[in-house]
């Protein structure tokens, strides 16, 4: 055996990456329940690759078949339904773990210096697993898929000179159709899964370089011990391998209760009009995207202003991608000596408290129609535009409330227990 | 500061409550609560009858098979091949319309929706209220009308069994025209309780219809999650003996 691995490692670094990123990859002892998400959304991203797989082997990308194939695979497949729910949860709980990942980030300061690359690779992480939901949600050819397809494909309309070309360019036709089916399933199989498994291998790699955070977010690797090793740290394998199966069976435990007892999750994870197939002539009542993307639908819709010369639907889109290109800018955003949310003053409590409710808000408005009135008073739209300024108060105005907020000492050594 | 609270709850409420009350969850009225019990064969196997006979006709559930149906419902491949396959020739058929997609068109003018997921895109209670709710109107082509789903063109098939119903509206107090009450015209077959539990069983049906995996995979799950709540005890276990010595 022994023989064996010398072989091997003689021609490839084995025990090299084993140690470097398991074994002697030293981690801060005090993770806490925050920590668990990037394993998770890790294990989740294997989900979907694997129940993918088994998807495609019964999946026709036919206008005319889309649909039934997918009920054949509901009702003839052996199992198919089990492999379709996971499936269609994963996709759901890939964007849980995410957010919570991300605001982790947001918690500690994971996304600070020296680990502004991490962040940003898994910024991308993010954009490709959106294009990869949003395609993936035309697939079963449902009434809403060919809506919501036809919805986000014609906001390219609003950029101009080059916008309706396109938009034509990336349906393939002039509506979404039998072209565009088949180069969405194209890329949701093939182009981004591979471009997310690079990403999140990147990703990886660069945390390994700079080292994890922490909830403390100090650096472990300024206080060494006589043998070289932070004080702080203790090998990733076996103690946070062991911690992980611990995490991970809580997690499945909350996602076979969602596939066995509740698949569509009343209408949150399945929406009722998807089980019309796509009907060119008729319109759901709501056009309404998925759960994780209803934030960013609703800042979308808040304006409703032509100023500036320039159309509302194009103000919207501007929004709408200045709301999700803005995240990458946090790590030089953030003036605050302190990292981690422990040591921070009242200021970047309440922005963060104030962000987080905005964005759940703005996400469940973003289900319902601009003109009723859901909450209290006013017609949602009011509520959207007051949201979004919020939305984006907590990242334009970053660079004043953290310079400004008053911080308390920041420990050397993490607080344990 | 709170008299402008209270000014705000009370310039605010008014579009509050006229907002929940224009919508309602089966069209002009609310849904009547239907029973919906997967574990009782008999029920679905009268409603797979009654869907068979009437609906078929006309609406297919072209995703569905005739002997996956069998075999879910306890109904022997005979008796599904002598009773319930007039539109098909094997029991592996799957469950197509009597009625050719054209002929509906022409005589309907819409052709009648495939049922395979109908109460999966509505809601069951939608199913069961829309099917005791079809009443007399002379002013729509097929005679009838439905407060569930207005002018729709589907006739009451089984009017024969429900008997006749009329339509009662009244004014409220905005002064618009809004359902009040059915008045039996006619007599049916069936007494109204009769009828309301036969409704039910082709509910029931079409639960079962719209997702035959729902038969097992709350069985399914039971086991699952006592199998990783076992699990977790164990990885508990190890997690807390590798980290004894983290201090």
């Amino acid at each position: 055996m022994e023989k064996l691995l010398a072989w091997i490692d003689d021609r490839f670094p084995l025990t090299k990456v084993w140690k470097e990123h398991l074994a002697e990859y030293y981690a801060p002892k005090n993770f806490n329940f925050w920590y668990y998400f990037g394993s998770l959304a890790l294990l989740v991203l294997v989900i979907q690759i694997v129940t993918g797989i088994f998807l495609t082997m019964h999946y026709k990308p036919d206008t005319e078949l889309a649909f039934a194939s997918v009920e054949y695979i509901m009702r003839d497949v052996e199992w198919g339904w089990l492999i379709r729910y996971m499936h269609s949860t994963g996709a759901s709980f890939f964007f849980i773990m995410v957010y919570l990942h991300m605001f982790r980030a947001l918690l500690y300061g994971s996304h600070r210096h020296p680990r502004e690359l991490v962040w940003l690779i898994g910024m991308f992480i993010y954009i490709a697993l959106m294009a990869e939901a949003f395609m993936g949600y035309l697939l079963p050819w449902g009434n809403m898929s060919y809506w919501g397809a036809q919805v986000i494909v014609s906001l390219f309309d609003a950029i101009p000179v080059i916008g309706p070309a396109l938009s034509e360019w990336l349906r393939g036709d002039f509506v979404v159709s039998d072209a565009t089916l088949n180069r969405f399933f194209a890329f949701h199989v093939i182009a981004i899964p591979l471009i997310l498994v690079a990403l999140v291998f990147m990703h990886i790699v660069a945390l390994h370089q700079v080292g994890s955070n922490n909830p403390d977010g100090i650096e472990i690797k300024k206080t060494k011990g006589a043998d070289g090793l932070p004080v702080d740290g203790i090998p990733f394998h076996p103690y946070y391998t062991v911690k992980d199966i611990v995490g991970v069976t809580v997690f499945l435990m909350i996602f076979a209760a969602v596939i066995f007892f509740a698949p569509e999750l009343w209408g949150w994870f399945l929406e009722p009009d998807n089980f019309v197939p796509a009907n060119i002539l008729q319109t759901p009542s709501e056009i309404v995207p998925l759960w994780y993307f209803t934030p960013f639908y609703s800042i979308l819709r808040a304006n409703v202003y032509n100023f500036f010369w320039i159309d509302a639907k194009l103000w919207g889109v501007i929004f709408m991608g200045l709301s999700i290109v803005i995240f990458f800018f946090l790590p030089w955003l953030d003036r605050s000596p302190a990292k981690s949310i422990r040591y921070r003053g009242k200021m970047y409590k309440t922005a963060l408290g104030v962000f987080v409710v905005s964005f759940i808000i703005l996400g469940y408005l973003g289900t319902k129609s601009p003109e009723v009135v859901s909450l209290f008073w006013f017609k949602n739209v009011f509520w959207v535009q007051g949201f979004t300024v919020l939305y984006f108060a907590f990242f334009f105005l970053m660079p004043l409330y953290t310079k400004f907020d008053k911080i308390k000492p920041v420990p050397e050594r993490v607080t344990w227990k | 500061m709170r008299k402008l609270l209270i000014l705000m709850l009370i310039l605010g409420l008014p579009s509050g409550v006229l907002a929940a009350g224009g919508l309602k969850s089966c069209g002009t009225v609310e849904c009547d609560r239907v029973n919906i019990d997967l574990g009782d064969k008999a029920s679905l196997q009268n409603g797979a009858r009654i869907f068979v006979n009437f609906c078929l006709s006309c609406h297919s559930a072209s995703y569905m098979r005739y002997n996956r149906m069998g075999h879910d419902l306890g109904i022997s491949e005979e008796l599904v091949k002598g009773n319930l396959t007039f539109a098909a020739e094997k029991v592996s058929d799957l469950m197509k319309a009597v009625m050719p997609k054209e002929d509906a068109r022409q005589w309907f003018g819409v052709a009648p929706p495939d049922l395979s997921l109908i109460a999966r895109s509505r809601k069951p209670a939608w199913v069961y209220t829309y099917m005791r709710s079809f009443y007399r109107d002379n002013k729509s082509p097929s005679g009838w009308n439905n407060v569930v789903f207005a002018n729709v063109a589907m006739p009451h098939v089984l009017y024969e069994w429900q008997g006749d119903q009329r339509a009662v509206f009244k004014k409220d107090v905005h002064g618009v025209e809004v359902f009040d009450r059915f008045e039996i015209e006619r007599v049916g077959t069936m007494d109204p309780k009769e009828y309301d539990r036969a409704m039910r069983d082709l509910t029931n049906f079409l639960t079962y219809l719209g997702e035959p995996a729902k038969l097992v995979r709350y069985k399914i799950g039971v086991y699952v999650l006592i199998f990783l709540a076992i699990f977790l005890v164990f990885a508990y276990l190890l997690k807390k003996e590798y980290w004894k010595d983290v201090h």
